[in-house]
């Protein structure tokens, strides 16, 4: 197909990505209360959002609950990981992968739903545990787990065993070999399902919603509640500070990710050229 | 037995068939997904065939013993309420109505899309794939809201259209079917867009230059070679984007309005607004079944098709 269509195809396509975005951006920096008329140009909103304490607050609680549950989740969807790539069978294995696979596709309201139906009989049967923190966590965990297991699964797919069974060659313990070969091997995908799961826990609105206590109102319900009301310029002050530290976190970690891949290219071929050597002299 | 199967006794593989090893790494996960994933969908099974106290506060017990008599009662009303309401009738149809519509647009735009990515220089491709993805970094929350500053009457759009005199009184856009349809596709776009350009990107352009020595027409050869080569990806992508329409409640409560029924919100509001646990359950346990049927047939057509990974 020509290369004219195709230009004003993606033109178009990104536009359309992007334009969204760049008015949130353009109209939270607008003096005029009326969102969207245009009155000057003013930091006022961001003023005001850094004395709302319901946004602060907001704020630190979501950023709390999603480092604990891109921890949790990498931890968890590590061994998930192992469990799919490494054994071929297990009692139940099958189940395992449904497991996997359903909180992906399970729509949120209902896993949202479930969970505080079960932590409500718990609280009933054994008087625990109470909304709010530990409950978001475990929610959001339950996919996050699914998230970063699929993530490290695919490294762990097409990573080469023959490392590992030299350094045991080698004698090393199968700790170390965990350790010094297997961990920095999959080390980027261990990172990259860390940033997606923190990214997916600080902006899911709809489990949180469910499995929030009172004073546990974290940023994105905060934000919903404004939002179903009407057009609200602090909303638009917040979506621009998270554009900005989403882009300049994605942009910075996906140029570490390549540095450290094209520093361990380098490194492998190095080894290579020394063993060459050695073996040659 | 091939060899790494028989390297396989040695190593972290060893390490981690020992046996306690073996079953933490299993279990663990495992452990947490049932407890955390399967028993609350069965309370939520149970509760909705529950019967209430007198007060209608406390779910009673499934079963009951008592007399030699072991009794078992499982209430149907919340779901033959469910088949035969009208409202909700017409709320499962609707979801599936916009859900289609949704993955329908989202193939039209994003297809040829993901064609023109795959086919621009390789140089470029990293930044073209990294723009369509950053988007999906940032709060989907916001992206959603973002649309009610553009579609408001007075929004954006209107604003704009009436200053060029194109218009002289604002369209209606907002809370109509229009709106949530844009507000959809917007979102659901980038999962469609990724895995079909991940299955053109693959695919071998010797193929088209085969069929252009055969005869074919570029046109042709599009629909004969390409399209089918990218069979995997286009349905990935459908499934990504139709299942999780289905359930959305975020983007209808923004963008949609009476009349754009979705089962998310009836959900929603079942809990939150009439507190009415009962049947908020039977509409989350009727929704599953709804899912499960493209879900089962997706399944067999990825076995048939020998299991190609989207995403």
């Amino acid at each position: 197909m020509n290369s004219r269509l195709g230009k004003i195809w993606l033109t178009a396509g990104y536009l359309f990505l992007y334009v969204p975005i760049l008015t949130l951006i353009i109209f939270s920096f607008n003096e005029s209360k009326m969102v969207t008329l245009w009155g000057g140009f003013s930091f006022k909103w961001y003023g005001v959002i850094i004395h709302d304490s319901e946004v602060v607050n907001g704020f630190f609680l979501s950023m709390k609950i999603a480092l604990m549950t891109a921890t949790a989740s990498v931890v968890l969807g590590m061994f998930a990981a192992f469990a799919m790539v490494r054994y071929k069978s297990f009692f139940g294995r099958t189940t395992f992968f449904a497991h996997i696979n359903a909180p992906l596709v399970v729509p949120e309201v209902i896993t949202g739903l479930s969970l505080l139906l079960f932590f409500v009989m718990c609280e009933r049967l054994i008087g625990m545990p109470e909304r709010g923190i530990f409950t978001i966590w475990i929610g959001h965990t339950t996919f996050g787990l699914s998230y970063a297991a699929v993530v490290i699964q695919s490294r762990l797919l097409e990573m080469d065993k023959s490392l590992e069974e030299a350094a045991m060659d080698l004698g090393c313990k199968p700790f170390q070999v965990f350790y010094l070969v297997t961990l920095p091997m999959i080390a980027q995908s261990l990172m990259a399902a860390w940033l997606l799961t923190f990214t997916i826990s600080l902006d899911d609105v709809v489990t949180t919603a469910f499995l929030s206590g009172p004073g546990s109102s974290t940023l994105p319900l905060v934000i919903l509640s404004r939002a179903r009301l009407g057009l609200d310029p602090t909303v638009n002050a917040i979506a621009t500070i998270t554009v900005a530290v989403v882009s300049v976190g994605v942009v910075a970690g996906s140029l570490w990710m390549s540095r450290q891949e094209r520093r361990r290219a380098a490194e492998q071929a190095e080894a290579y050229r020394e063993g060459m050597q050695a073996i040659s002299a | 037995m091939s060899i790494a199967s028989s390297i396989g006794n040695y190593g972290i593989v060893q390490f981690l068939k020992r046996n306690w090893g073996r079953r933490s790494v299993i279990g663990i996960p495992y452990g947490f997904l049932i407890l955390f994933f399967s028993v609350p969908f069965l309370v939520v099974l149970k509760i909705s065939v529950s019967s209430t106290d007198a007060l209608g506060i406390h779910f009673q017990d499934l079963t009951s013993y008592a007399n030699g008599i072991f009794e078992l009662k499982i209430k149907l009303s919340n779901y033959i309420f469910l088949t035969t309401d009208p409202l909700y009738i017409e709320t499962y149809l609707s979801s599936i109505k916009f859900a289609v519509i949704n993955t329908l647009i989202c193939l039209i735009i994003g297809y040829p899309f993901a064609y023109f990515m795959a086919r621009s220089p390789a140089t470029m491709r990293p930044a073209l794939l990294m723009m369509v993805s950053l988007p999906f970094w940032t709060s989907y929350l916001l992206r959603v809201y973002a649309w009610k500053g553009l579609l408001d009457d007075n929004g954006v759009i209107n604003n704009v259209l009436i200053w060029l005199h194109i218009i002289h009184d604002p369209i209606k856009m907002m809370y109509t079917g229009f709106s949530m349809t844009i507000g959809m596709v917007y979102t659901y776009i980038p999962f469609m867009i990724l895995p079909v350009y991940a299955t053109l990107v693959k695919m071998d352009l010797r193929l088209l230059e085969a069929a252009k020595d055969l005869g074919a027409t570029p046109w042709k050869a599009f629909w004969l070679v390409t399209v089918p080569l990218s069979k995997n990806g286009i349905v990935a992508g459908s499934m990504l984007v139709f299942i999780p329409s289905v359930g959305e409640y975020v983007i209808p409560e923004l963008l949609g309005g009476p009349s754009t029924l979705m089962i998310g919100r009836v959900l929603w509001d079942e809990f939150f607004s009439n507190n009415d646990w009962a049947m908020a359950s039977a509409v989350a346990v009727s929704m599953v079944v709804l899912i499960l049927i493209p879900l089962a047939i997706f399944n067999k057509f990825q076995s048939d098709s020998g299991g190609a990974r989207g995403l």
